[in-house]
């Protein structure tokens, strides 16, 4: 599903946070990437989200190799990964309601037809009921936030999520609840999961297999 | 035993919205917290718990109304003005470790430029004194003196939340108050800082933290007082909440059940708006024992609000 090689990645190219990384995510496995703060594990994030260019080396999503990254980055292979952030806040636009925040991705992909459909459908599975939906983020707690974030991540069917410190920010009981939303979705559709954390025993707990990337160093999984 | 560093007594703090609504954020919250103790206050984002931390400090918005007491070395904060707070007690009798140390720091001076600062403002020692007196403030927090000349933003997590701890440290208070301290930080770090804030209490303090993480709360505490939709439904001693022989409380309980090292099962449901409590218990919705009688509001009674309460000694 997906495949890095030979990575290196940063935001200077003095001084790569990422350096010759190599990364598999088989078709369907959920795996779980370690690494302590600094470690770069949220810039490989960003890279298998097409989100951050790297600076060498290849990468390869369903099979295909990756022409370019951001913007750059073809809309067919965009679609293909959901990604959730660690703050929600961050990644959510102040003047949405919920509801648009979720129903976005949609929108942006020429799709805006589905949006009752499949907003009625993921509400319900991320736990947003009543008028949560019609708020703003800064009328709903973090919790919340991240559920509609899950939701929005899910909204296109992606083959692959990649979650970001996903939970870091929330409760145990919120935590076990949008790992199980993630889980549900990728029994029903076969999806794969590329989840990045600090955690080791909610990584253990939630993945296949769990990898560890060392600080400024490469990693072979 | 001394009297407590801390008394709160039946704190509530509500906010006036626009719109004529009103936001419960804590009810009726009592608890006491002696000198070499600490207290976490555990539960999710929104329980209440990083209000009632601001209420203590005297740090809460305009909007916001304030009842109950609380006391620190013979003095009433609640009815304090923001003067004497800002002289008396804020640095000096109650030292903030707070959220997000880098959005504390100031980005552009460096850490031995803001711990220079506090420690004259603090302390009264300048002159030839102060880079002593930075050396020491640095090292009671345990951060490098070689990093002292560095700017936040060129500090890990880590260093970071060191550097907001010993500006915490520099007036000797005896009471600290950590909100978060450990969010964003990878489990060893967490570890670390923990046991770190740890030796605070250990030299005599009065330590309170607020934090959603429960292991942190396990590795430092006492004793632990668990918040839900703004009131303290469970106050137990940390090691029998944690080991043996457990919560106590539905909502605890469930909460302890969820952590990945356990069940892993999220409690069903969301906790309920502030500005639309149920009458009853708040837990009721989403409580698995709920009955006709939680339609009554249970009052903490013996560190327990509950009707129906587990009994795991005898489970
Ligand atoms: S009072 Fe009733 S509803 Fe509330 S926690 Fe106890 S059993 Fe559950």
């Amino acid at each position: 599903m997906l495949e890095l090689r030979a990575v290196t990645a940063g935001y200077d190219r003095r001084t790569p946070v990422l350096r010759d990384v190599d990364l598999t995510v088989a078709d369907g496995e959920a795996v779980g990437l370690l690494g302590p703060s600094g470690c770069g594990k949220s810039t490989l994030a960003r890279v298998a989200a097409l989100l951050h260019r790297p600076d060498a080396g290849e990468v390869r999503l369903a099979g295909t190799p990756v022409p370019g990254f951001r913007h750059r980055a073809p809309r067919a292979l965009r679609t293909t990964v959901g990604v959730v952030f660690q703050q929600p806040r961050q990644a959510a636009d102040p003047r949405l309601t919920l509801r648009d925040l979720i129903a976005e991705p949609l929108r942006a992909t020429g799709r805006a037809a589905e949006v009752a459909d499949r907003l009625a459908e993921l509400a319900p599975t991320v736990g947003l009921g009543g008028d949560l939906l019609t708020r703003g983020p800064h009328e709903v707690s973090d919790g919340q936030l991240q559920r509609a974030c899950v939701a929005r991540a899910l909204v296109l069917r992606p083959r692959l999520l990649i979650c970001d410190e996903m939970t870091a920010m929330l409760d145990a009981s919120t935590t076990a609840a949008l790992v199980g939303v993630v889980e549900d979705y990728r029994a029903a559709t076969g999806a794969a999961l590329l989840a990045v954390g600090h955690d080791r025993v909610l990584l253990d707990r939630w993945c296949d297999r769990v990898t560890h990337l060392a600080s400024g160093s490469s990693a072979r999984a | 035993m001394s009297a407590p560093l801390l008394t709160v007594a039946d704190l509530s703090v509500r906010f006036r919205m626009s719109g004529g609504r009103t936001v419960a954020a804590v009810r009726d919250v009592s608890f006491t917290l002696a000198a070499g103790q600490c207290l976490a206050l555990v539960g999710e984002s929104g329980c209440g718990k990083s209000v009632l931390a601001s209420a203590l400090l005297g740090l809460l918005p305009g909007n916001a109304q304030v009842r109950g007491a609380v006391h620190t070395d013979g003095r009433e904060l609640l009815a304090a003005d923001e003067d004497v707070l800002a002289r008396e007690v804020r640095g000096r009798r109650i030292g903030l470790i707070p959220q997000s140390p880098a959005g504390h720091l100031t980005p552009v001076r460096t850490v031995r430029s803001q711990l220079a600062e506090t420690v004259r403002e603090l302390t009264g020692v300048r002159g030839s004194g102060l880079p002593d007196a930075v050396a020491a403030a640095a090292a009671r927090a345990a951060f490098p003196s070689d990093h002292l000349d560095r700017y936040p933003h060129e500090l890990s997590g880590g260093l970071a939340q060191r550097a907001a701890t010993a500006l915490a440290l520099v007036g000797d208070a005896p009471l600290l108050i950590a909100d978060e301290p450990t969010t964003g930080l990878d489990r060893e770090l967490v570890d670390r800082t923990v046991d770190e804030l740890r030796r605070h209490a250990d030299d005599g303090r009065g330590l309170l933290v607020i934090t959603h993480d429960l292991s942190a709360a396990a590795r430092i505490a006492d004793r632990v007082a668990v918040m839900y939709a703004g009131r303290v439904v469970e106050l137990a001693d940390a090691k029998g909440f944690f080991g043996s022989p457990g919560p106590r409380h539905p909502y605890a309980a469930g909460l302890l059940a969820a952590l990945p090292e356990r069940e892993f099962t999220p409690i069903p449901g969301m906790p309920p708006e502030l500005d639309a409590l149920p009458e009853g218990c708040a837990f009721a919705p989403r409580c698995g024992r709920a009955s006709a009688a939680c339609a009554r509001r249970p009052e903490l009674t013996d560190g327990l609000a509950c009707h129906h309460a587990l009994d795991p000694a005898h489970a």
